[in-house]
């Protein structure tokens, strides 16, 4: 136990101030649910601040795909690549986006693994705000990734015929659409044991839900059977609405059915996450 | 009762088929520093985390400053905080920015939670690395800035759940020097631990918890008084003679030696300490060798080593009951 007489020095001022670090805190008011959600929001815009490399899949993979599928499928599916782009712009900026919306379960997954979560749930705020935070930093990295595609498909020869208006509506719908679908990854990151199991069930669910589309192609073009899958499969309808927009001729019934049915993913997920959130063990 | 920061009544939890807590009764009395002993395994964590109001338990019960942990978890969550292994910072994050945030989440205006993160990371003297990330801290930083982020806003109880496992002796010390601190401000610490020597130097009362039950209470003195009056440590300067001195001490004190696994040492429990000198001069009048002899209480380790019946550094996964 013998401590040359600089470090017990040191020891001695850092108790003191120690001391008084303790003794100056009071206790402020609660947090506001409001507040909290907005910290946590902060949290994650910090994250990506600090670990770039997770923008990876919100920047390089839209601009992989889009020149990957303008260029490759283009001839093909439309004659050239430019005729295709009007047609596949608003596909892609779906499949792209609602393909990273499973980074949210990633992100809380890792988080019950590495024990923050805990320490958030031990202290006194309102408990779903950890949630709604991290939701609204991933809304942000939807709209990194939709801006991205935008603007490569802009440097490609895009140009929208709803016009800015078009393209801001349609990534505003999809944004509201991607933030109600993420409720169902908060439940599976809650639910799985590890971010691979998590990687593993959500490229099950997102593959089919976003090929088996109109993303690429339009639906007439399949077998009967597939194309009445395809027609209710809700990407499907997301799509059409987003089409809609950026060509200036909005679907107000697919715009409707898309509002309805993000409605309808927070009402189911939204209590049921909560419900696992509060008894997680 | 209210003077009790924790009671707990039967408290399970059960894993399973594995009853990880199985009937903890604890009464830790408000102030000071409760110690809870056991090995890896023993359902410490568990017990904390119960306490914590992150688990729920299976059957018994727990009040904890008052509040009953299950109908008034959010009573008990804004008295109490936690820190160890099971509850971290964001590693991604600065430790400052890890302040920032909870100062927030606490109720700090922007301004004050970035006041009270600085004079945090001065006080627990983390000033340089404050723009760091916490994932690159040093074992002795991320835990000193883990109990920084506990004290934010300064809690009634704390919960310190294995503090100084894996530290080195200097960063150890600074944990010790902390959790001292905090006492003496009027925080209760609950504080777990596998190390006997933390326990005996911090801990006021103990609890001894081995497979999920509490197997002792008290304070360390009371624990080691359970055992025996005193102890003598032997170190003899060669192997060789350790089973001569053993033989000649057994006689003199008319105890029974334990020879330890280190083969220069033995140990002895004894009832008369009286006549401890003349055992002395015994080994010397016999030609031994002796380079230590020591005459004292018995050390923590021992009392695990009676109470359990099997020595904590070898703790077998399973073993002979409790």
């Amino acid at each position: 136990m013998s401590i040359d007489t600089t470090a017990a020095a040191s020891r001695q001022g850092m108790d003191a101030k120690v001391i008084e670090a303790l003794g100056a805190s009071e206790r402020p008011p609660a947090a506001s649910p409001i507040t909290s959600s907005l910290v946590f929001g902060w949290r994650a815009l910090l994250k990506i601040k600090h670990v770039p490399e997770q923008l990876f899949d919100v920047t390089m993979f839209p601009i992989m795909f889009t020149l990957m599928f303008t260029y490759i499928f283009g001839g093909a599916l439309a004659g050239s690549p430019s005729d295709y782009l009007p047609y596949l712009v608003p596909g892609i900026l779906v499949q792209t986006v609602v393909m990273i919306t499973m980074y949210t379960a990633m992100t809380i997954n890792n988080d019950i693994e590495k024990g923050v979560f805990d320490r958030i749930r031990s202290l006194p705020v309102w408990r779903p705000s950890l949630l709604v935070g991290s939701l609204l930093g991933d809304t942000l990295r939807y709209t990194m990734a939709s801006t991205i595609i935008l603007l490569v498909t802009l440097a490609l020869g895009y140009r929208a015929p709803g016009g800015i208006l078009g393209v801001v509506a349609a990534v505003a719908l999809l944004l509201v659409f991607c933030f109600s679908l993420s409720w169902i990854w908060t439940l599976l990151g809650l639910k799985l044991r590890t971010p691979n199991a998590v990687m593993g069930v959500s490229m099950m669910v997102l593959f089919p839900l976003t090929f088996a589309s109109n993303v690429f192609v339009p639906v007439d073009t399949m077998p009967g059977w597939l194309e009445s899958v395809v027609n209710v499969n809700p990407v499907t309808i997301l799509v059409d609405a987003a089409r809609s927009l950026m060509d200036g001729e909005a679907d107000g019934s697919a715009i409707l059915t898309v509002l309805v049915m993000s409605a309808v993913l927070v009402a189911i997920f939204g209590p049921l996450t909560m419900r696992v959130f509060s008894r997680k063990s | 009762m209210t003077d009790l920061a924790i009671e707990t009544h039967g408290l399970v939890k059960i894993f399973g088929e594995h009853r990880a807590v199985d009937g903890v009764d604890l009464a830790v009395p408000a102030g000071g520093v409760y110690g809870v002993l056991g090995p890896n395994g023993a359902g410490k964590t568990t017990t904390i985390r119960m306490l914590a109001t992150l688990l729920k338990p299976d059957g018994g019960s727990a009040r904890v400053l008052g509040h009953d942990v299950l109908a008034e978890a959010g009573a008990v969550r804004s008295k109490v905080a936690m820190t160890g292994q099971f509850a971290s910072l964001d590693e991604d994050l600065t430790g400052a920015e890890n302040l920032v945030m909870l100062g927030r989440l606490y109720g700090y205006s922007r301004l004050a939670a970035r006041d009270r993160a600085a004079q945090l990371l001065d006080a627990f003297d983390l000033s340089d690395a404050s723009d760091r990330q916490v994932k690159k801290y040093s074992g002795g930083m991320r835990r000193r800035i883990d109990i920084a982020g506990s004290i934010v806003v300064r809690p009634e109880l704390m919960f310190l759940d294995e503090p100084t496992t894996g530290l080195d002796p200097r960063s150890r010390n600074q944990v010790w020097d902390i959790v001292r601190a905090l006492v003496s401000v009027g925080t209760t610490v609950l504080l777990t631990t596998q190390y006997l020597d933390e326990a005996d130097q911090l801990a006021d009362r103990i609890a001894v918890i081995d497979r999920g039950t509490v197997i002792a209470e008290g304070t360390s003195g009371q624990l080691k008084a359970s055992v025996g009056s005193g102890a003598v440590h032997v170190r003899v300067a060669d192997p060789a003679q350790r089973e001569e001195a053993s033989r000649l001490l057994a006689t003199r004190l008319s105890a029974e030696t334990t020879l330890g696994s280190d083969p220069y040492s033995l140990t002895m429990r004894v009832t008369e300490p009286t006549a401890v000198p003349a055992a002395l001069a015994a080994l010397h009048d016999g030609g031994i060798v002796v380079t230590e002899f020591s005459l004292g209480q018995p050390s923590l380790d021992e009392v695990f080593l009676a109470l359990t019946g099997e020595h904590v550094s070898t703790e077998a996964e399973e073993g002979v009951p409790a």
